[in-house]
């Protein structure tokens, strides 16, 4: 399918997970499909990276379940910090592991896994919904019980993906994006190039296969799907393209230069734009 | 080869020391002179320790190979199974140890936006937590945080048993001295200051009553031996000089 078919598929007030870590390995073509969607109100999940920041930059975000937003390279994320700062978005801020056994809990179809993190600081003060959950075994322990984080849609990008929606990722981590596709009732699988089942044991090994095709609605093939974020190895982080995102993000009139130079067209035209910028450097 | 040590070669070594006697646990240092310190800590007096890339992989020997493989979720377990030693950044931090690595001002509608809590919460009750800050002044060292994301040891006992069975904050390296939590009621005192130092110095770029001892000591001195590994091993392109400007 499409990009613009899988977004098609949500709804606004949805909420959506989002798979990778900070600038690594995000699914930035279905997020740019969705910056160019009517679709809005969104709750998003994620470990927040530029997928967060251009999606609060163009108003999508009422409400965000994260641990950070970064840019790796870059600590702050330019966007999140500004919406942040407007009173633009609705946090819940939660300790990033808490957002795995969360994840997990949903995934397991539990309603909260228990957890020492969060005990004392002020995650617990600025979720005031968030309980705690004694144990019933000897040591009696009083621990903070995350509930699960339940998604409508769950959008990720892996390297290699068969056409039945099995997902192959070759990089070093696989961050938590089978939780997130399990946790989803719909997930939207992207992928750097859909090849045929048997392809997946030249590439790599057992531990590669990630997501499997049950957990799957639809496959995308977007190549350079994940860019300006890291997709190893098929590609590293654009690092030039990251820098010009965040001075651009830094500058209303910037950014309108930005979006209408990159994120107004669709994809094809998006790698013709990075492509052009490319060579300017060079 | 002595001659000439500079103050961030002094924060390098305040550094290692952080991890001497730790054992086989993973070592996470966040910023530069804390990586370069770890790095000093495993090729001097601490071979034992377990250092990552940076991202999935964990690398040792000599030459340096992949040993293992630490995806963020094996990291998290390294974590809660108390089998490593995290030194955190802080944007603020108080007498006590609480952290704030998320947001300047009120939470609801903050004046500065930062990182968010990150692990800070889940990291200060599980395993032992060290500090590194790069410019010691009244903005980092303040009466109270902002938003509490790493746990110091007042707020801990608050919190209950749970909370505090594993809670272990070891120390706080910043460019001016090397502090500690060993008071009667857990609350920041000066362990020893860099070379060049004075404690009035100190005091001056701390926002709340330090306990400084008269006799208190100099951080020790690097040897010839791990100032060759600092310069032309660990640390050739000289980040750590960036980090801590002379």
């Amino acid at each position: 399918m499409t990009a613009e078919e899988a977004v098609g598929r949500i709804r606004s007030g949805m909420t959506v997970g989002i798979g990778g870590w900070g600038s690594r390995r995000k699914p930035m073509a279905l997020v740019r499909a969705l910056l160019r969607s009517e679709v809005g109100d969104l709750t998003v999940v994620s470990f927040g990276g530029p997928d967060v920041g251009l999606l609060a930059a163009a108003g999508k975000i009422s409400k965000l379940v994260t641990a950070f937003a970064t840019l790796d390279s870059i600590p702050l994320e330019p966007h999140f910090r500004a919406a942040r700062e407007r009173g633009d978005i609705e946090l819940t801020e939660l300790d990033e592991a808490m957002m795995m056994w969360g994840l997990t809990a949903a995934v397991h179809r539990l309603p909260f896994l228990p957890v020492r993190a969060g005990l004392g600081s002020d995650v617990m003060t600025v979720n005031p919904g968030l309980r705690t959950v004694t144990s019933p075994y000897e040591d009696g322990e009083e621990l903070v019980a995350v509930p699960a984080l339940r998604l409508d849609v769950a959008l990720v990008h892996l390297n290699r993906a068969d056409a039945q929606g099995n997902g192959q990722y070759l990089g070093p981590d696989p961050y938590f994006d089978d939780l997130f596709c399990e946790a989803a009732a719909e997930t939207y699988l992207c992928c750097e190039r859909v090849v045929t089942t048997s392809e997946f044991a030249e590439a790599g090994g057992p531990r590669t296969l990630l997501v499997k095709r049950h957990a799957v609605t639809g496959v995308i093939e977007a190549p350079q799907g994940a860019h300006f974020t890291s997709c190893v190895p098929d590609y590293g982080r654009d690092e030039a393209f990251q820098s010009a995102y965040a001075k651009a993000a830094a500058d209303p009139e910037a950014w309108r230069e930005f979006t209408e130079r990159f994120l107004s067209g669709d994809e094809e035209r998006y790698r013709a734009a990075v492509a052009a910028f490319g060579r300017e450097g060079a | 080869m002595t001659g000439g040590v500079t103050r961030a070669e002094y924060c390098v070594v305040a550094c290692a020391e952080a991890w001497r006697g730790d054992g086989e646990i993973l070592a996470a240092p966040m910023g530069a002179v804390p990586r370069i310190g770890a790095r000093l800590a495993k090729l001097t007096f601490a071979p034992e320790l377990m250092l990552t890339d940076g991202e999935a992989m964990i690398v040792g020997g000599d030459p340096e190979v992949v040993e293992g493989w630490l995806p963020y979720r094996a990291h998290l377990a390294m974590v809660t199974g108390g089998r490593r030693h995290v030194m955190m950044g802080a944007s603020q931090l108080d007498r006590h140890g609480n952290q704030n690595i998320s947001c300047i001002g009120d939470w609801k509608r903050p004046k500065r936006q930062l990182l968010g809590a990150r692990g800070a919460p889940v990291n200060t009750l599980n395993n032992p937590t060290s500090y590194w800050v790069p410019r010691h002044s009244r903005r980092v060292f303040v009466e109270r945080v902002d938003m509490v994301c790493g746990v110091g040891y007042d707020r801990v006992a608050a919190a209950g048993p749970a909370a505090s069975r594993f809670h272990d904050l070891r120390c706080v390296v910043t460019d001016l001295a090397v502090l500690d939590f060993a008071t009667p009621d857990r609350a920041l005192r000066v362990r020893s200051l860099h070379p060049g130092v004075t404690a009035e110095a100190v005091r001056e770029a701390t926002g709340f009553p330090l306990d400084i001892a008269d006799d208190v000591p100099c951080t020790r001195e690097p040897t010839p031996a791990e100032l060759r590994l600092i310069r032309e091993v660990i640390d050739p392109e000289g980040a750590r000089e960036r980090e801590v400007p002379s």
